[in-house]
């Protein structure tokens, strides 16, 4: 069972659909410095405009691109440019789990899936990759009740920084990767994909209408 | 013409949604106290900790609640062994002595998450 390694179509995420080019030129061309400032490698501490420069911590700390360049990486200005799932399950990383080693680590592996409205891929949430780091009680019962289907998700919610969103889009991959969630592809398509003409700017819509 | 000039402000707003400089996705400012009694904010990288620490070490059995800022946490807590005082009591991790290491952010930064989709994208993205 592997985390899906599908990316969302950014293209088709974020930029309204049109028949002019030019626009789309200017905006790669005033988007490349951007794009390309973290191109496989990591800000240093001293520049990365939260650590005071002058503070002694930046000489002593360890700099992101000496411990996140050998794991299994991502793309480029996602997340941490690290597939943290990925890394674990090949063993880059072995995190503790726990400071007191009498403590029971409650791991579980079943997937959860949510179909959806609107014709996105279906969701397919994997207990294995949670609980493999997280504890049951992260999640349930404050957030998810634990009965399927039991708990109402909205994508507005998650994108409100609740439910999936408390994590993801925070510490975890972040809510860009439509496909990595909606994983599951429509009967008739070989991979999950992101509905012709489906504005993700909807989200932000009815945002604000509320 | 309406709509190449919608198209040209969608296209500034994205622009001007990047963050100009990039602290590490993930890293949270802790300002709660530090600045009030003269000290930098703290600095957490979610991403180093990570490497070395499951998250249900911190988000259970240390009872840290994952919403950034939503957490109480004093130097006396960590003095006694709680929070980041679990591992930074010279044993696991460097101790309480080593104050600079971890109050090392730049002054007036808000507590909360940084460095994410959460903050330059659309929405909180």
């Amino acid at each position: 069972m592997r985390e899906s390694t599908y990316r969302a179509d950014h293209s088709r995420c974020f930029l309204p659909a049109t028949d002019a080019p030019w626009w789309a030129l200017v905006a790669v061309f005033l988007l490349f410095p951007a794009l390309t400032a973290t191109a496989g490698e990591w800000t240093p501490i001293a520049k990365d405009d939260v650590h005071d420069p002058r503070s002694p911590a930046v000489k002593l700390l360890q700099e992101p691109a000496e411990a996140l360049a050998p794991l299994a990486p991502d793309f480029v200005g996602t997340g941490n440019q690290v597939r943290w799932v990925e890394a674990y399950d090949k063993g880059q990383i072995k995190p503790r789990q726990s400071l007191d080693p009498s403590r029971p680590i409650r791991k579980r592996d079943t997937d959860v899936i949510m179909n959806v409205k609107g014709g996105m891929p279906a969701v397919r949430f994997p207990h294995r990759q949670h609980t493999e780091l997280i504890d049951c009680s992260t999640c349930h019962a404050k957030v998810f009740k634990e009965v399927a289907g039991a708990t109402g998700i909205s994508m507005l919610l998650i994108l409100e920084g609740e439910q999936c969103g408390i994590c993801h889009g925070a510490v975890s991959f972040p809510l860009t990767e439509c496909t990595r969630c909606h994983s599951i592809a429509r009967p008739g398509e070989g991979k999950p994909k992101i509905p012709e003409g489906f504005d993700p700017m909807l989200h932000q819509r009815k945002r604000q209408e509320r | 013409m309406r709509r190449r000039l919608l198209i040209l402000f969608a296209a500034l707003l994205a622009v001007s949604a990047v963050p100009p400089a990039a602290a590490e996705y993930a890293d949270v400012v802790i300002n709660r106290a530090a600045e009030k009694n003269g000290m930098r904010p703290v600095v957490f990288p979610h991403w180093f900790h990570r490497i070395r620490f499951a998250c249900r070490v911190c988000h259970t059995e240390l009872a840290i609640n994952p919403r950034a800022a939503s957490n109480i946490i004093t130097m006396s807590d960590i003095i006694d062994g709680k929070f980041c005082g679990a591992c930074h009591n010279n044993d696991i991790a460097w101790g309480v002595d080593r104050c600079d290491i971890c109050h090392s952010g730049k002054r007036g930064l808000p507590s909360g998450i940084v460095g994410g989709h959460e903050t330059s994208g659309p929405g909180r993205w």
